[in-house]
């Protein structure tokens, strides 16, 4: 039975807090994590299957043009080569996120350097890597003019661009004024676990072991790419090495295993290299962002402009969305807000890690920085007096907003001093040291999902769903809400996720993942406990659910007497998506030493506070926030994806030479979560968590460089050499 | 990774004889052979396991100095007591480099041939006159962020990218070397490694069937020593620019300023002409910006890596000043 909520209304009555098992918030560790750190828990390309070939892609060595010929013959004497896959319904590029049709194919037609063309099988995984790299392709190659997005022409993105007023005349007229333009490089996702996949055909129904983030997505990109009926195929994802939106889209490793189990008729593993993955995952797009603020004596914003120019592959609809948070963070009746996309053959940017405001953000953050210094006001202060009270464009109320909250309190516990801030005031040796903060925003998701509750005739409850948990805690969380909702503890909560087999879930992506199957598991134990109530004869209002007993008497197992109650529970958020702009919102501070002479900037001190409705678990949150400020680290000073000029290949394609924050990057961190129930955001009051811990966090790290030592660095990373460029001495 | 054979030299004649053939390859610690094997940038028929052999020792010599056996690890090398108190710049240099389970793995021997971190040379699709003579260098009018500024060649503009081998040259170390027979050599480390030239494809003076077998320290000679390491993140990154230092001061006047550099060169960098310059006079922001002067007289740079120029300049000082405690 399906019990199903479309939520059009906002629902004040905050039915998890009446709950009374306490175990909803509270910070349970995760309750998958002994088996990942002991090694036990079992990855898509880790599954021990009798008789697996290996595949590994054969790749373009050229950005545009068409592989007419691959000589197989060659490739098919070399040893332990088995076969060599060409296949027209190959993926050429992966799906973007929610795709949900099969992705580009006809692979031969090549749009970037390093793109899959087909796939080597052989007996072992060396073999067959070999042999892709030796493989003799036959190609024409088209010219592409240039690799460089500021060199070719951009076309504006119509839907997302917001003109109200004259920006221009109200910057002229203003009392402070900025222009400024800020740069970002390109980011890649950097999952530890490379992508991988497993594919067995039994000559009707292919099962698929995969690293994959939304498999209520991937199965139908999945079967559309094959040409099979979805019940044929079945997708495992039960664990996921971090996704950072790399696996959204079913990607070609999948497509790959899946063909040549098909054809070969024995199981095909797929493993990228990790050099593959740094080729043909998509990127996150460079970007640049101009801002045009028009404020008054006392900083209030009368005109907010952003504009800013990603890049993409023809034909490819993602644009990076910098504009996102933009579009209602900050006051300023003369608006203009534009993106453009310039069409370039990097590999396709798609979605990493808090696509859009990522670097939007920071970006923003930075230029406010700059307006509150010329206007003489504390930087809170300045986003305080800011915060519009409705939409500022379409004056839509906001569903919650705790923005000026997690300014207060963050400023409080930081020990923010806003009344002097010009730079270059604190010295200790070679180090300027420096403090600067920002505000957070991402934009709130909300999915359609499905959840299966059952509540066992021992009493226990079984939760199903094929929703990911990608390092995120969505099994933790699950056994939470369901725990509090059925009157259990959570060790007596089992919860399957990653199995097409089971009921669609919302998928891990754009933070919803909680929110969403958070909320369709509430609806489904909402029906478990009408039904067991109405078992027991009383009214459901009249209920305590509480240590697997009724109102402190009967267990659940002597009502269900045998029976079990299975319940599938259907979320599906309604008109709250149209009628309330939905965000968390938070704030950065970062104190900083930049080296005067070498210009390395090390993070000393950051702080989060963030407001994002309900905690679902307070240890899972934190470290959703504390990898958030982590990738915040990495944006300001060190992940750059660098293009070569001549063919547009990624150099830098390994952890050693890409560089995400090491340990001794990172201080300790500190993260305040504003008390905050968002009743338009879902129905269990919560909101997304996990990218907003990285939405601005740079721009605080810039402003504390700033702040430092006196170098407004306008391109991110600040890498030392940007820093002593910036530098006035 | 291709097939090979695997041996176990059981003696030191026996890994020379093995390891003279083209295609044999000494292996100690692998933490950078076997990453190159994987891309195929190396493929070797013959793996000499050399990691058995007893080099892995550290005495002390006749003169006063110190004898760093070629398979000692990176990480005994750097807690080694009398390297901790008589060559400071070298622990130093050594725990910069690479992470705390790298250097666990890492030997005296296999660091000092460490291959370069070129993104050309890695990816064999791409030209690379080091990996594959003749085919060109991609990072001329590439990306050539991480790239040499001296003694580079229109063949290449790699760097050697170790730390050890840095603090080893500013200590004027020697590298002992076994060839065939009984034959050994001994050759200063500030002439080990080979600048490009017409021979790219050249690291480092080692011929087929040498091994090291060991690096030897001169006396102690005190001083102030410092290794600096400027690098984008502060573990597990290669040196942007890097300057092992050991600088003594006779009253007012520098007595002593012995200079190497890292992540600027195809070799640790050591320029005789900077201890002439220093030596003898009073420390001061113009001395020490006329050293950079001569330091980068030659110095050019690809674009990406411009950078490099001011950034070593700013270093040199930065170690000069905290060298002679002079305020600049």
């Amino acid at each position: 039975m399906t019990a199903k909520l479309k939520q059009d209304e906002p629902d004040t009555r905050n039915i998890l807090d009446t709950m009374k098992q306490g175990v909803i918030g509270k910070p349970i560790p995760r309750v998958e994590g002994l088996a990942k750190v002991t090694g036990t828990a079992t990855y898509a390309a880790e599954y021990k299957i009798d008789g697996c070939l290996e595949g590994v892609m054969i790749q373009a060595p050229f950005a545009k043009g068409t592989v007419t010929a691959i000589d197989t013959d060659a490739l098919l004497a070399m040893p332990g080569v088995v076969a060599v896959i060409e296949d027209p319904r190959q993926t050429a590029r992966a799906a973007q996120g929610t795709a949900n049709e099969a992705p580009v194919q006809e692979p031969m037609t090549v749009t970037y350097y390093g793109q899959p063309v087909a796939l080597v099988v052989a007996e072992t995984f060396e073999d067959a890597r070999n042999a892709a790299a030796q493989a003799k392709l036959t190609y024409d190659i088209e010219q592409v003019g240039s690799f460089d997005p500021q060199d070719v022409e951009a076309e504006v993105q119509e839907d997302s661009a917001t003109r109200q007023g004259d920006l221009a005349h109200a910057v002229k007229t203003a009392a402070h004024a900025i222009d400024t333009t800020i740069h970002t490089e390109g980011h890649a996702s950097a999952a530890m676990e490379p992508h991988g996949s497993i594919a067995e055909w039994d000559g009707r129904n292919l099962t698929v072991y995969a690293s994959l983030q939304m498999l209520n997505y991937n199965i139908t990109e999945l079967a559309d790419s094959l040409d099979l009926e979805e019940d044929r195929v079945r997708l495992v994802s039960r664990y996921v090495g971090g996704g950072f939106g790399s696996k959204l889209g079913v990607s070609e490793d999948v497509v790959a295993a899946s063909l040549a189990a098909m054809q070969l008729n024995r199981p095909v593993r797929v493993v990228m290299t990790r050099q593959q993955v740094f080729q043909t995952v998509m990127r996150r797009s460079e970007s640049a962002q101009r801002f045009r603020f028009a404020a008054d004596s006392e900083g209030t914003l009368s005109g907010f402009g952003h504009e800013a120019r990603v890049s993409n592959l023809p034909q490819e609809s993602f644009a990076e969305p910098v504009l996102q948070s933009s579009d209602f963070l900050y006051k300023g009746e003369n608006r203009l807000l534009e993106l453009e996309v310039a069409r370039i053959h990097r590999m396709t940017a798609g979605s990493v890690r808090a696509p859009g405001e990522a670097i939007g953000m920071p970006a923003l953050e930075i230029a406010m920085d700059m307006l509150a210094e010329k206007a003489g006001v504390d930087p809170v202060e300045l986003r305080i007096r800011n915060i519009p009270d409705k939409h500022p464009a379409n004056g839509k109320p906001f569903s919650s907003h705790k923005l000026e909250e997690a300014l207060r309190q963050g400023a409080e516990a930081f020990g923010w001093d806003g009344a002097n801030r010009a730079p270059r005031q604190t010295r200790d040796g070679e180090w300027w040291i420096g403090t600067g903060m920002a505000s957070a925003a991402r934009v709130h998701n909300v999915s359609k999902a499905q959840v299966r509750v059952v509540l066992a005739a021992d009493g226990t409850a079984r939760v199903e769903t094929d929703m990911t948990d990608i390092g995120t805690g969505t099994y933790t969380i699950l056994a939470q809400v369901v725990g509090e909702m059925l009157g259990l503890e959570t060790d007596k909560v089992l919860v399957s996720l990653g199995d097409t087999a089971f009921p669609r879930g919302s998928g891990s992506g754009g933070s919803w993942g909680a929110a969403s199957v958070g909320s369709a598991a509430f609806v489904a134990c909402n029906a478990v406990r009408d039904a067991l109530c109405e078992k027991a004869g009383i009214n459901t209002d009249d209920a305590e659910f509480k240590d697997g007993r009724l109102n402190g008497g009967k267990t659940f197992s002597d009502i269900l007497d045998g029976t079990e109650i299975d319940r599938t529970g259907e979320y599906e958020p309604g008109d709250i998506s149209e009628d309330y702009v939905a965000s968390g919102f938070g704030a950065f501070f970062a104190e900083v030493r930049v080296n005067r002479f070498t210009g390395e900037t090390r993070v000393t001190r950051m702080l989060g506070a963030f407001g994002f409705g309900r905690v679902l678990n307070e240890k899972t949150a934190r470290s959703q926030c504390l990898g958030g400020i982590t990738w915040s680290i990495g944006a300001a000073l060190t992940e750059a994806l660098l293009f070569d000029p001549k063919d547009g290949h990624v150099v830098n394609q390994d952890l050693a030479e890409y560089h995400v924050p090491v340990c001794r990057d990172v201080p300790d961190c500190e993260v305040i979560m504003v008390d905050e129930r968002d009743p338009a955001a879902s129905p269990i009051q919560a909101k997304g968590i996990g990218e907003l811990g990285m939405c601005g966090g740079a721009g605080a790290i810039a402003n504390a460089i700033y702040n430092a030592c006196g170098a407004r660095v306008l391109t991110l990373p600040m890498t030392p050499d940007r820093v002593i460029a910036a530098m006035p001495d | 990774m291709r097939p090979f054979d695997y041996q176990r030299a059981e003696r030191l004649e026996h890994a020379s004889q093995l390891t003279r053939p083209e295609g044999g390859r000494s292996i100690a610690g692998g933490t950078n052979l076997l990453d190159l094997m994987k891309l195929q940038v190396e493929t070797p028929d013959t793996l000499v396991d050399i990691s058995r052999l007893p080099m892995a020792g550290i005495e002390d010599t006749d003169d006063g100095g110190l004898r760093i056996g070629a398979l000692a690890s990176n990480t005994a090398t750097a807690v080694h007591p009398r390297v901790k108190a008589d060559y400071p710049v070298l622990a130093r240099a050594i725990l910069a480099g690479a992470t705390q389970q790298l250097r666990n793995k890492a030997t005296t021997g296999g660091n000092l041939c460490q291959r370069t971190r070129c993104y050309y040379f890695t990816q064999i699709n791409q030209p690379c006159n080091k990996r594959e003579p003749g085919s060109g260098c991609g990072a001329i009018d590439g990306i050539a962020r991480i790239h040499a500024i001296l003694g580079t060649s229109d063949q290449c503009i790699a760097t050697y990218p170790g730390d050890m081998a840095v603090a080893l040259a500013a200590l004027d170390a020697t590298v002992e070397i076994a060839g065939e027979g009984e034959r050994t050599r001994r050759v200063p480390v500030r002439d080990f490694h080979c600048l490009p030239g017409d021979t790219p494809w050249r690291d480092n003076v080692l011929e087929d069937g040498e091994i090291i077998t060991g690096v030897t320290l001169p006396a102690p000679v005190g001083g102030t020593q410092i290794y600096r390491k400027v690098r984008e993140r502060s573990s597990y990154a290669f040196a942007l620019v890097s300057v092992a230092a050991i600088v003594e001061m006779d009253g007012d006047l520098i007595s002593r300023a012995d200079l190497a550099f890292g992540g600027v060169a195809h070799k640790p960098w050591h320029d005789p002409r900077l201890s002439d310059h220093l030596v003898g006079s009073v420390p001061s922001a113009e001395l020490f910006d006329k050293a950079a002067d001569i330091l980068l007289d030659t110095a050019q740079g690809y674009g990406e890596n411009d950078f490099k120029i001011p950034l070593a300049r700013r270093t040199l000082s930065a170690v000069l000043a905290h060298a002679t405690g002079t305020k600049i």
